[in-house]
């Protein structure tokens, strides 16, 4: 029965290929709106509904909860939206500990999860999922740019990053590029405000470089610190340490940094420019990388939303994976693991008409995939 | 390890515990005397950041700012107490932290309302800009020295306060026998919210100055609320001297365990592993600390003498 069932829809949604789909689709978004990481959940809703608002499809429909970068509160979230608000897709979450209490459980009921930032390993290589898609990148990816881009001119670096999943991933990736001889690899706690233990063994060490993976206020607060500590070691990190978010509250500090991101505000193409444009004009303020990726999050739940039904997982899920989106990164595909192949390239801290911004310097990975997406069966 | 690196660590150590001894005074100092137990001392530290931060946007002066912490922080305490904290006097304890973590969202809703949820940027006055070479050839940040400095300055001017002063003389007189001084015709109620803006002063210093070192963002309180925590339930409740060696002891054992902790594993498994491990095991120093000491001394390092 289930069978037939099944062939009916199919062969359905086969005749209305071509027609624009008008079937209702909700979307649950859990992120980080209070606390200390408030400012990437609020970049992350900011560029999801400014893609939403564009489309201007009247049958989707978005949910917003803060999970106040609560795990638990991130899995009640969730149960209640699955449950009682009945959404098709969840998206949002900003924090890698958050998406593995909620994404696993959310597939395993028959629900997208399209991830705008967090990408966790244990969901990139066997463990992925035909319905788990990540609009933003791998984990480990910003990290391995860095790393390879060290190989350069650094002969002894200074890693570190918060004790979580994305942090192990962070040091994971980075030395999975880097081949020159590591001084310390320090792990500190999550929301860690405090570093002049590490400032101090980093001036110790006798390190060229250092690699730090601090996002939101912690990077604000090691920034802040380093600069007055007279310590004068290079600091480079991925794009989250100095994203848009965070480099006003850094202040002159951060500028020389550099970092590796897939996306930054002078990208010359037609999708960026529209992008700064409208997300400047609607929200008064430079987006971050955090913005960029919920913005083509959303482009592509719209994308798949005209041509197929969210109620057809099979037909949803092939038309996400078609990607087909103008993305302000330029060039974005989807790997056979559901997470992205697209450039990465190196950036700088640098401060234009008094605001302090990232520019692009050099491509460092053209295409660049992830490791785990060759264990990845589906 | 060199040390120079040992002397560096030890500083920071310090400069932590300075920084947690402002805000454990003034919560040990409205417990001691109140018998209040006050969750929202964070936030009062997250308003002296705050007002800090705007003041000295506004104004191009980092010290106008503090002063403005200062007496932002100091209202806001007189405020609260006035408005709420008056009426949990009598109540249970479970009733007197439930309205002050009330009073923890509403700040934090009410600061996100006006500024935003991004981080306010404040940076550190020029005059204390850099570092300076310390001896053993090391360098050490201006500005951290600075805030030892006004630490040791501010316990004292507490000692001298509370030892000195006729304010004092009520003070450690509320802390011995509430109604009794009632009874000898002290204000007690007057007493109570200078008390109580004094601690609320207090926080917001530390809120400004640390404001210059890290984010200026809503919710920065509350971690260091439960350091805070930690030291007067070593040092004792109640006693500022508790508070003072509490601050240092849990100042000192957090950094050099954060420092010492990844190095010692390093001896035994590979260094990614020591770092992790190390890292987390660090960040539980401080109450195993706090467990031998209460397993000791079950009311602290000094306890208050009525208790």
């Amino acid at each position: 029965m289930k069978k037939i069932l099944a062939a009916a829809t199919l062969a359905l949604s086969m005749s209305t290929t071509g027609m624009a789909f008008a079937e209702p689709l909700k979307i649950g978004m859990i992120t980080t709106l209070s606390g200390g990481g408030a400012g990437l959940g609020i970049d992350t809703r900011d560029g999801f509904m400014l893609a939403i608002k564009n489309a201007g499809n009247k049958d989707i429909t978005v949910v917003t909860e803060d999970d106040a970068q609560k795990p638990e509160l991130a899995v009640q979230i969730a149960d209640k939206m699955i449950q009682s608000d009945k959404v098709d897709i969840l998206t949002g979450i900003v924090w890698s500990n958050l998406l593995m209490a909620v994404a696993p459980s959310a597939v395993a009921q028959g629900k997208f999860y399209v991830s705008t930032n967090a990408a966790p390993a244990a969901l990139a290589g066997a463990n992925c999922n035909k319905l788990y898609f990540n609009a933003a990148y791998q984990n480990d990816n910003l990290h391995e740019a860095m790393g390879e881009y060290a190989n350069k001119g650094y002969k002894k670096m200074f890693i570190l990053a918060p004790n979580y999943p994305a942090g192990k991933d962070s040091l994971t990736g980075f030395k999975r590029y880097y081949k020159g001889q590591l001084a310390a690899e320090v792990y500190t706690q999550v929301g860690q405000t405090d570093y002049a233990a590490e400032i101090a063994q980093m001036r110790a060490s006798g390190a060229d470089g250092i690699f730090v993976f601090l996002p939101g206020g912690m990077g604000i607060a090691f920034m802040k610190q380093f600069a007055q500590s007279g310590v004068k070691i290079p600091v480079m990190g991925p794009g989250f340490s100095f994203s848009q978010d965070v480099l006003p509250a850094i202040g002159d500090a951060a500028i020389g940094a550099k970092a590796s991101g897939q996306w930054a505000p002078d990208f010359d193409n037609a999708a960026s420019k529209k992008f700064l444009a409208d997300f400047q004009k609607e929200y008064n303020r430079l987006p971050s990388i955090y913005a960029v990726q919920a913005y083509d999050a959303a482009q592509l739940i719209v994308a798949a939303a005209s041509k197929a039904s969210v109620k057809n997982a099979d037909a949803f899920g092939a038309e996400l994976k078609k990607a087909d989106i103008q993305s302000p990164r330029g060039k974005f595909k989807f790997n056979t693991n559901q997470h992205p192949i697209q450039d990465i390239y190196l950036t700088e801290v640098i401060k234009q008409n008094g605001v302090i911004t990232n520019k692009t310097v050099e491509k460092i990975f053209s295409d660049h995939g992830d490791a785990y997406a060759k264990d990845c069966k589906i | 390890m060199t040390l120079a690196l040992a002397l560096e660590q030890l500083l920071n150590g310090l400069q932590l515990g300075v920084m947690l001894f402002l805000m454990a005074a003034g919560l040990t100092l409205i417990f001691g005397v109140m018998g209040l137990i006050n969750l929202a001392h964070g936030s009062l530290y997250m308003v002296g950041a705050f007002a800090c931060a705007t003041v000295a946007a506004w104004t191009g002066s980092f010290w106008i700012g503090l002063v403005a912490s200062l007496a932002a922080a100091a209202a806001a305490g007189a405020i609260v107490e006035l408005v709420v904290i008056r009426r949990l006097y009598d109540r249970d304890h479970l009733d007197q932290v439930l309205a002050t973590f009330a009073l923890i969202l509403m700040f934090s809703e009410g600061t996100r309302w006006l500024f935003g949820s991004f981080p306010l940027y404040l940076d550190i006055p020029p005059l204390l800009q850099g570092a300076v070479a310390l001896p053993g050839g090391t360098e050490y940040p201006v500005y951290r020295l600075a805030i030892i400095l006004a630490g040791a300055i501010v316990a004292f001017g507490l000692y001298l306060l509370i030892s000195r002063t006729r304010l004092g003389m009520r003070i450690r007189a509320g802390e011995s026998d509430r109604e009794m001084i009632g009874a000898l015709g002290v204000d007690i109620r007057t007493l109570y919210t200078v008390v109580f803006a004094l601690g609320a002063a207090l926080a917001g210093l530390a809120g400004a100055m640390v404001g210059a070192l890290q984010s200026v963002q809503v919710g920065m309180g509350e971690p260091v609320l439960i350091l805070a925590f930690v030291v007067i339930v070593i040092g004792g409740i109640g006693s500022i001297k508790g508070a003072l060696l509490g601050a240092l002891l849990v100042g000192v054992t957090d950094t050099m365990g954060r420092f010492l902790l990844p190095k010692l594993l390093a001896l035994f498994v590979a260094p990614a592993q020591a770092g992790m491990i190390g890292g987390a095991a660090a960040s539980m120093l401080i109450y195993i600390v706090m467990a031998v000491i209460l397993a000791v001394k079950p009311r602290g390092l000094f306890p208050a003498a009525h208790a």
